[in-house]
């Protein structure tokens, strides 16, 4: 095995996803429609409930349309990585797995490469998304456009990752509804996607903590931070840690060995 | 979509950011009695100066080196040296001023006394009241025009715009405009005055020559009500682009295209918006938030709001000095 192997796998691996991205126009439009309905709807009935006290890292006030950015970034994401944990579901259905696993390569990298490629198209989902939202008067600073792509990536892994442990898990395709209707919407609201954490403590202490312990808070923080050309380390350590986990259980959870794909190449034959 | 991407990436790393300049920004808390002073480099408050009770209006002496404050309660006008930030001396203004300007000359100020219907003129040096004219009901905003000719008052319960002729001391003609008239501004060569009328809900523009209204502006924002909409103070920018007019309840600056007359955006800042000052190169415009307790600094380059600065309570005026 040399790099160049290693090289050309992740080139196959990143292209088949690109081109499923590319071919599936839906999926992509799916992916946009979701939380500019969110922006361009529910932000504007709630336009003057924001505005009432300043948090970092913001140094003004701002609308609520500007408050839920990041977290309908992280809504593309995490809907992106649900989605390509769908289609590993899919894949490992259809036998075209099969195609991917029998590589010579360690199990741990093709997958590392399919987490890659995954954050790759959310990340150009997110973009394409700002792009609209930059269309309809809702601006972030200059340069957190840029300062913005790093977190992108690390909050792209992290919820790939959530997805990709999810796939290892799920036995069936039909399962998969349930449990992304159990895994997305708690996540999404029970975070600060949408109201800051200080307004939730006022009405409850108990979904405060538990929007505080909630992963998905800390990838949206990450990425609020990140689009102010700030860093928040509590929340970047988080999203890290819990990346190295998911990654690490779902790379279990493919071991031939020991998790879940053994049990299931023993039913398949 | 790629190549799209790239050029908006582009555009915004070359986006231009605001000079800065040594300037210092001073502001007249209500309700704390105190001046804060705002470094304008970091934009964070460097000091805090008791000075007499519930200071309102605030402006440079003609050297730059004291400020007048309206210590409405105390019923005078108290003069800070800006060296020591300490009360060196006191301006007679009659009872309740609320706001001031000063001659171009620097050496006369026009006091507006709420309470008594009367503007009073007082010589700065020698401290003496050269005249009290009276105006409509309840005085409150005062413009002069920049050759020193024309002072405007404008009275909140009689709805009028009051020309004074500096000379003669005296009202020449009265401008009726919408309800409580709150502040008034020429613009830089003269030829027109803003007046806004905060409950009302509008500006009028006056021809300052024929004392007739060419333009009466009208706001609204979506969610707010027309009653949580009331312009307080304007501002000018002296190549004639933009004018800016703080909305009170509204939390919102407007910017309005000055060569048309129109509303170009309304600018969050924090709440009831209510006077507004540039720095000295026009870049930057300072608003005072009497409710939220802070200042909301706008780039006036890119029309954007970009801090917000925790300052005392009820801060009313703010004036910027180079």
């Amino acid at each position: 095995m040399t790099a160049t192997h290693y090289y050309r796998c992740f080139l196959g691996i990143v292209s088949r996803e690109a081109l499923r991205f590319v071919h599936q126009r839906e999926r992509f439009v799916a992916a946009l429609v979701r939380p500019l309905v969110w922006l361009l709807v529910f932000a504007a009935g709630f336009r003057a409930a924001l505005g009432l006290s300043i948090i970092p890292p913001y140094e003004t006030y701002v609308t609520f349309e500007v408050y839920i950015i990041p977290g309908l970034i992280g809504m593309i994401q995490l809907f992106n990585g649900m989605q390509s944990s769908l289609s590993m579901v899919y894949d490992r259905e259809m036998g075209s797995m099969r195609t991917l696993l029998v590589s010579p390569l360690p199990r741990w990298y093709l997958l590392m490469c399919k987490l890659l490629a995954g954050a790759f198209v959310s990340i150009l989902q997110v973009y394409a998304f700002l792009l609209i939202a930059y269309f309809f008067g809702i601006e972030m600073p200059p340069l957190g456009y840029l300062t913005l792509f790093p977190a992108l990536v690390v909050s792209g892994l992290m919820l790939g990752g959530l997805g990709m442990l999810l796939s290892s898990v799920i036995k069936q395709l039909e399962n998969f509804a349930g449990i992304m209707n159990f895994v997305i919407f708690p996540m999404f609201f029970l975070s600060s996607a949408l109201y800051p954490l200080w307004k939730m403590k006022e009405s409850s202490l108990l979904l405060y903590q538990i929007c505080l312990a909630n992963p998905f808070t800390h990838a949206v923080e990450t990425i609020r931070f990140a689009l102010y050309g700030q860093v928040n380390f509590l929340s970047l350590l988080i999203t890290v840690g819990v990346l190295a986990l998911f990654v690490g259980l779902a790379i279990y959870g493919y071991n031939p060995a020991r998790g879940m794909m053994s049990r299931k190449t023993v039913t398949t034959g | 979509m790629l190549a799209a991407l790239v050029a908006f990436l582009v555009a915004f790393a070359i986006a231009p950011l605001p000079t800065a300049e040594a300037i210092t920004i001073y502001v007249s808390n209500e309700k704390d009695n105190t001046i804060s002073i705002i470094d304008g480099d970091t934009l964070e408050v460097v000091e805090t100066v008791p000075v007499g009770r519930r200071p309102r209006g605030i402006g440079f002496s003609a050297d730059n080196r004291q400020l007048y404050i309206c210590a409405s309660d105390d019923d005078t006008v108290q003069v800070l040296d800006l060296e020591t930030l300490t009360v060196v001396g006191e301006i007679p203004s009659g009872p309740d001023p609320e706001v001031f300007v000063l001659h171009p000359d620097g050496r006369i100020l026009y006091i507006a006394n709420e309470d008594d219907n009367l503007v009073t003129v007082v010589d700065i040096e020698e401290r003496t009241v050269l005249a009290e004219i009276p105006v409509g009901v309840e005085p409150e905003g005062l413009a002069i025009s920049p050759d020193g000719r024309w002072l405007v008052n404008t009275s909140e319960t009689t709805n009028m715009a009051h020309f004074i002729d500096t000379e003669t001391m005296e009202i020449v003609s009265n401008v009726l405009v919408d309800a409580r008239p709150r502040y008034a501004q020429f613009n830089h060569d003269g030829r027109y005055l803003w007046v806004s009328s905060e409950v009302g809900g509008t500006v009028s523009v006056i021809d300052a020559a024929t004392r007739e209204i060419v333009k009466v502006i009208g706001f609204s924002i979506p969610g707010i009500s027309r009653e949580g909409i009331q312009p307080v103070g304007v501002r000018l920018t002296s190549d004639g682009r933009w004018a800016f007019v703080a909305l009170g309840p509204a939390n919102r600056v407007a910017v309005i295209d000055a060569r048309t007359y129109e509303v170009e955006d309304y600018l969050l800042v924090g709440q009831r918006v209510w006077q507004l000052a540039f720095s000295p190169d026009e870049s930057l415009l300072f608003t005072t938030n009497g409710r939220s307790n802070d200042v909301s600094v706008i780039d006036v380059g890119r029309l954007k709001v970009t801090k917000s600065i925790t300052v005392g309570r009820f801060p009313w005026g703010v004036a910027v000095r180079p």
